[in-house]
């Protein structure tokens, strides 16, 4: 058993970072997630393990911090929420097309624009669809407690690294502020010279020596090539959707309806579904913890024996379309959310689902 | 005599440097990015820390400086190389680290990115190569472009009602204390690359000594853009841009200490 704590879904993130052997974190102020690298500048880790934390002018400047720090083969991370994550778009869409490994954590509070810091999952797309421009994806992890924001500090890092790609951790306002119990993971310490040549030697710019010079770079002037460099992207994204597709079932082996929704929306629409099987309707729940990868076949397999599909997010109806693809016309999809800061309740949601997928 | 006769090691009287690559540069005739490039090259060699040396090249003319310069690069975007280069030296504080950049990559696009890593005296070097034009679009203004110039966004000449004035973001960086050694450069003659690469090489040095920012311009030319000849560009250039950018060493000192801005 790790050590255990009270924490704060922000403050674990931290915690978590120093903990998994992060190399730095570049970060810039913002609500609802400063806690972040509060905590990290309080915990001092250069002191302890040598990790760099810097607040850089910019989210503009963090995400391009992490694409310096990636490109010589360090573990760096971010955090944000929403406004600071469409500043970096440009980045991530350039660690993406170099193939660079950094986690970027987004603490999601609602828009558009300055919108509010109340949570929300309205970034959904941004997220999952690739965020800045050209065809790209991020592996996104949603988690729905403390705990798992702790444990997908680390399984961000080694999905990064394994497919040299950019991770977020999409959560949001709820579980960044909320606290509660969490085991934290023992410290595993960074990677030394010789770890990050035998991880990353191929690639990694650490100096031009008895080799071939390297290039962190998503330029590539031959469109043939280019389209070369985009057929190998997607090979890849086809690889993750395969092998990391992660998500949890809550009673769908005798439901005839399944609430599909992820994060803090997942954590009350559990409550829902026991008011739910308590009214005698029964509903089941498929919670995706990766986003993209988007655990398509499930729901697939799942629309074959349910009645119908409701999609429940902190949104205008964003996921419900990734739903909509994977049922594809087999039963009904709908979907209910509160948005713009505002979080439903479990009993909001029962009712939004007797009338728009039961009837009556 | 035959050539193989006179190509012996005690007749060689000049050799291409080795951090110098044998690809064919694809830069116009004339063009100023070539010679600093192989300056930049000849002091990695010199000072022998090609294995230590990692480049940031910008969005610009420039953006494939990493095909011609035999070391480690990263490719930035337009205007981010010195945050770039921050996460590099940050975690590899024991490199070489400079970024190569562009009059609007550096003065326009990535002005709050080339100021703040000077602030912080981000142990690296800058070049920065001012040419007052955007080379690679094709000619249009850039911050530093003269009240008059003609470009392809100025077509009847920079007018400071409409554009504002030419940006002297080298004197701006030299109040920083960030910076240690600010200079400007030139290479239109043999007397100003030897010059200019004495510069690159005290900044390079200075930053084995771990003295904070370097910041080197170059002013350049760049025929293409301002639509004269090679020969011409250099007459026009001392012409109109020495009086308002002027040569010569702008800082040379130390990284200001922290306890002058304590609080108290
Ligand atoms: C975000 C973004 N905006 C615009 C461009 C288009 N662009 C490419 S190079 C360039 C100007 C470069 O000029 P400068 O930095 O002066 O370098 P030069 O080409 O003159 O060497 C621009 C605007 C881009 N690549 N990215």
């Amino acid at each position: 058993m790790g050590e255990l704590r009270l924490m704060k879904g922000n403050e674990v993130i931290a915690e978590a970072a120093i903990r998994c052997g992060c190399d730095g974190y570049f970060g810039y102020p913002i609500t609802p997630q400063s806690e972040v690298m509060e905590t990290l500048m309080i915990r001092r880790p250069w002191d302890e393990t040598g990790m760099v934390v810097l607040q850089a002018e910019s989210e503009v400047a963090s995400i391009n911090m992490l694409y310096g720090g990636a490109s010589t083969g360090k573990k760096v991370m971010t955090s944000s929420s929403s406004p600071g994550i469409s500043l970096m778009a440009e980045g991530l869409s350039y660690l993406a097309g170099a193939e660079l490994p950094c986690l970027v954590v987004n603490v999601q509070r609602a828009g558009p624009g300055l919108g509010t810091i109340q949570p929300s999952q309205a970034d959904y797309f941004q997220a999952v669809k690739g965020c800045g421009h050209g065809d790209y994806k991020l592996i996104v992890l949603a988690p729905a407690s403390v705990q798992e924001m702790n444990d997908f500090v680390d399984l961000g890092f080694e999905l990064a690294f394994k497919y040299k790609n950019p991770a977020m951790i999409l959560t949001d306002g709820v579980i960044g502020q909320m606290m509660e119990k969490v085991e934290l993971a023992d410290f595993k310490p960074r990677w030394t010279k010789e770890e990050i040549q035998a991880n990353c030697g191929d690639w990694a710019c650490t100096g031009k020596k008895d080799r071939k010079r390297h290039v962190s770079t998503s330029l590539e002037l031959d469109s043939e090539l280019m389209e070369q460099n985009n057929l190998r992207f997607q090979a890849k994204y086809k690889e993750i959707e395969e092998n990391e597709v992660r998500y949890e079932m809550i009673d769908c082996e005798d439901a005839d309806y399944i609430i599909v929704a992820f994060g803090s929306a997942a954590r009350i629409c559990q409550k829902s579904m026991q008011i739910a099987r308590e009214q005698g309707i029964k509903v089941g729940m498929l919670r995706p913890i990766t986003l993209f990868p988007f655990p398509t076949k499930t729901i697939e397999e799942l629309a074959g024996k349910v009645k119908g599909f409701i999609s429940v997010e902190m949104s205008a109806g964003q996921m419900v379309e990734d739903v909509k693809l994977a049922v594809n016309g087999k039963v009904p999809v709908e979907y209910f959310g509160r948005y713009g800061g505002v979080v439903p309740t479990p009993g909001e949601i029962v009712d939004a689902m007797k009338q728009k997928l039961i009837g009556g | 005599m035959d050539i193989k006769d006179i190509i012996k090691p005690e007749n060689l009287v000049y050799d291409k440097t080795k951090v110098l690559t044998d690809n064919v540069m694809h830069y116009c005739p004339g063009c100023s990015h070539g010679v600093i490039h192989k300056i930049l090259a000849e002091v990695i060699d010199e000072m022998g820390i090609q294995e230590e040396t990692i480049g940031v090249s910008p969005v610009g003319c420039s953006v494939l400086a990493y095909n011609y310069l035999d070391i480690d690069w990263l490719e930035a975007a337009h205007g981010r190389a010195p945050a770039l280069a921050t996460g590099v030296v940050r975690l590899n504080p024991e490199k070489y680290v400079f970024t190569y950049q562009g009059d609007g990559d550096l003065a326009s696009i990535g002005t709050a990115e080339i100021m703040h890593a000077c602030n912080r005296g981000e142990n690296i070097v800058v070049i920065f190569v001012n040419n007052a034009i955007y080379g690679m679009t094709g000619g249009q203004m850039a911050p530093t472009t003269l009240v008059g110039q003609v470009t392809a966004t100025t077509p009847y000449g920079r007018e400071l009602d409409l554009h504002g004035y030419p940006l002297k973001i080298t004197e701006l960086v030299a109040q920083l204390p960030g910076t240690s050694f600010v200079t400007r450069q030139s290479v239109q003659t043999p007397a100003a690359v030897r010059k200019t690469k004495k510069a690159i090489k005290k900044a390079f040095a200075n930053v084995g000594q771990k003295k904070g920012t370097q910041f080197v311009e170059v002013v350049s030319t760049c025929s293409s853009g301002w639509k004269i000849s090679p020969v011409a560009s250099n007459k026009w250039m001392e012409t109109n841009m020495f009086p308002f950018y002027p040569l010569g060493d702008i800082k040379d000192s130390e990284k200001e200490t922290a306890d002058k801005f304590k609080v108290q």
